[in-house]
């Protein structure tokens, strides 16, 4: 377990001491996590910026199999509006943008399998990532709101574990969200409809595959940001500490400050 | 703290941003992005059977206005000439690595049992329309002029340029071969029109559009692809940067 490796159990034939100040360090983050994070955190943003690239070359979005200029898109812009800082390359190049996007492609699928493999076999998904029956209970959800609107941060060993809007978050981004931009992008290739037609089946057709890719990557993003602002506002330094080193200094309770 | 805060994001996004740009202008770099695209075509070989069919659609399915792209008109002063004569010399060329050459009126194409196949057509910048194409097998044109093993490339020629460049394409012999691979004369019931290639052009259905050459007036089997042009393989290839291999 993650989140078992607190170094402050005192021996058993030693007195317990008074309580310290401590600076409880807890082991919080496994090398598999934090490595894919950190691959993650460079690729989707290329991801995101290539593709985004590529919406600018036709800034339309149909439903069904079909869908081009003279048909009825739900969504629509004038131009090429990605403006280019939100953009790789930053001015415009479909061809280049298709480069990054599907060769970086491979470092978004294939760490997803090992990590998803991974943290099957060393029961991530099963022990942190699993929510609890009671965490799924509507009150407990609300209080998480509630703690979440607040501020109100998770201290001592409730800190070491995820909450359960974090388990939803995680779990909806890692079993849904990625796998949902996989399928989808793989649903726009000729080639791979023609091996596999029951893409275009799962995803109603190739124009409803790309809207659902894009609004996919618009949530990621969404995801990303209130990701990072929730590291901001929960101590920056020692959360981005403990996805590099993998240790966490745990904020301590009420009693023990 | 905000401000120095922002200070850092922008900072930070400014030398992520500059950096794609210089890598995207690095030699090496785009090497090494080229290189996936001989993996994603790998992959891609490795998973979609030789023959597999791209889906065909019915009646229902097609897109009410099938758009053009690319050329709209050749507008060369032979091309005119061809039109306002409705094609009745066009010919179709097969030579290059064959043991019989050939000089395919366009009469002589259309007189022969035809595929009719309905469907999608994907470009490159994001939409699709689906049509009905009516043309000839590839592969029965290729067969017809006797393919020399040492063939690997079927290059296409075609009567529209961009600038003084001639547009071009080619495909290996998996897609040459590949039972929707047709040279089209027709499309949703009647002869093709100008803007869609008049009189014959290339459907390569597991492709990218750009992949389907228009207003095609010579097919060459080739070894390499070096020489021809720019050495790329195609108009796109050697101009824009755009991939050869554009199944996905």
């Amino acid at each position: 377990m993650d989140q078992a490796g607190s170094n402050t159990e005192p021996a058993a034939a030693e007195p317990i001491p008074p309580p310290a100040p401590a600076r409880r360090i807890a082991y919080r983050h496994r090398l598999p996590t934090r490595v894919w994070h950190w691959l993650n955190a460079l690729t989707v943003f290329v991801m995101l910026m290539s593709g985004l690239m590529i919406f600018n070359a036709h800034p339309h979005l149909y439903w069904g199999q079909y869908g081009a200029n003279f048909d009825h898109p739900w969504l629509s812009f004038h131009g090429r509006p990605i403006p280019g800082w939100a953009t790789i390359p930053s001015t415009y190049n479909l061809a280049a943008a298709r480069r990054w996007h599907l060769a970086f492609a491979w470092l978004l699928v294939v760490p997803l399998v090992l990590f998803l493999a991974t943290s099957l076999i060393n029961r991530h998904v099963q022990g942190d990532l699993k929510p609890t029956t009671d965490e799924v209970k509507p009150s407990h959800v609300w209080r998480d709101v509630r703690d979440h609107a607040r501020l109100r941060f998770p201290t001592g060993d409730a800190a070491l574990r995820y909450n359960i809007l974090q388990k939803l978050s995680y779990v909806v981004v890692i079993f849904l969200l990625l796998p949902v931009m996989v399928l989808t992008g793989l649903a726009m290739s000729p080639a791979m409809d023609a091996a596999w037609p029951w893409l275009l089946d799962l995803f109603v057709g190739r124009q409803s595959a790309r809207s659902i890719h894009f609004i996919c990557a618009m949530l990621l993003l969404a995801f990303i940001l209130v990701h990072l602002l929730m590291v901001l506002l929960a101590g920056p330094i020692n959360e981005i500490g403990s996805m590099i080193t993998g240790r966490f200094r745990v904020p301590p309770d009420g009693d023990e400050a | 703290m905000i401000s120095r805060r922002n200070f850092v994001v922008t900072g930070a996004s400014g030398l992520l941003l500059g950096g794609c740009d210089r890598l995207n202008n690095s030699v090496r770099f785009r090497a090494a992005l080229r290189s996936a695209e001989k993996l994603n075509m790998g992959a891609q070989r490795l998973v979609v059977p030789r023959n597999a069919l791209a889906r065909e659609y019915s009646e229902a399915d097609m897109s009410p206005v099938f758009r053009s792209n690319g050329t709209a008109n050749p507008g060369t002063a032979e091309y005119s000439r061809q039109l306002a004569e409705n094609f009745m010399n066009w010919r179709l060329v097969v030579d290059g690595m064959v043991a019989r050459p050939l000089s395919l009126p366009l009469a002589v194409l259309k007189s022969v049992p035809h595929r009719v196949q309905i469907t999608r057509h994907d470009c490159v910048e994001g939409w699709s329309a689906i049509g009905k194409w009516h043309g000839l097998e590839l592969s029965r044109i290729l067969d017809a002029a006797g393919l020399s093993t040492r063939a690997k490339y079927i290059v296409f020629h075609c009567a529209d340029r961009f600038g003084d460049k001639p547009y071009y394409e080619s495909i290996d012999l998996v897609d040459a071969f590949h039972p929707q691979t047709i040279i089209a004369w027709g499309m949703n019931g009647h002869l093709l029109t100008v803007p869609h290639g008049a009189p014959l052009r290339l459907r390569v259905e597991r492709q990218l559009g750009y992949k389907s050459a228009k207003y095609v007036q010579r097919i060459q089997a080739v070894e390499s692809l070096a020489g021809i042009y720019g050495g790329k393989g195609g108009y796109w290839e050697d101009n824009a940067d755009y991939e050869w291999y554009a199944g996905i």
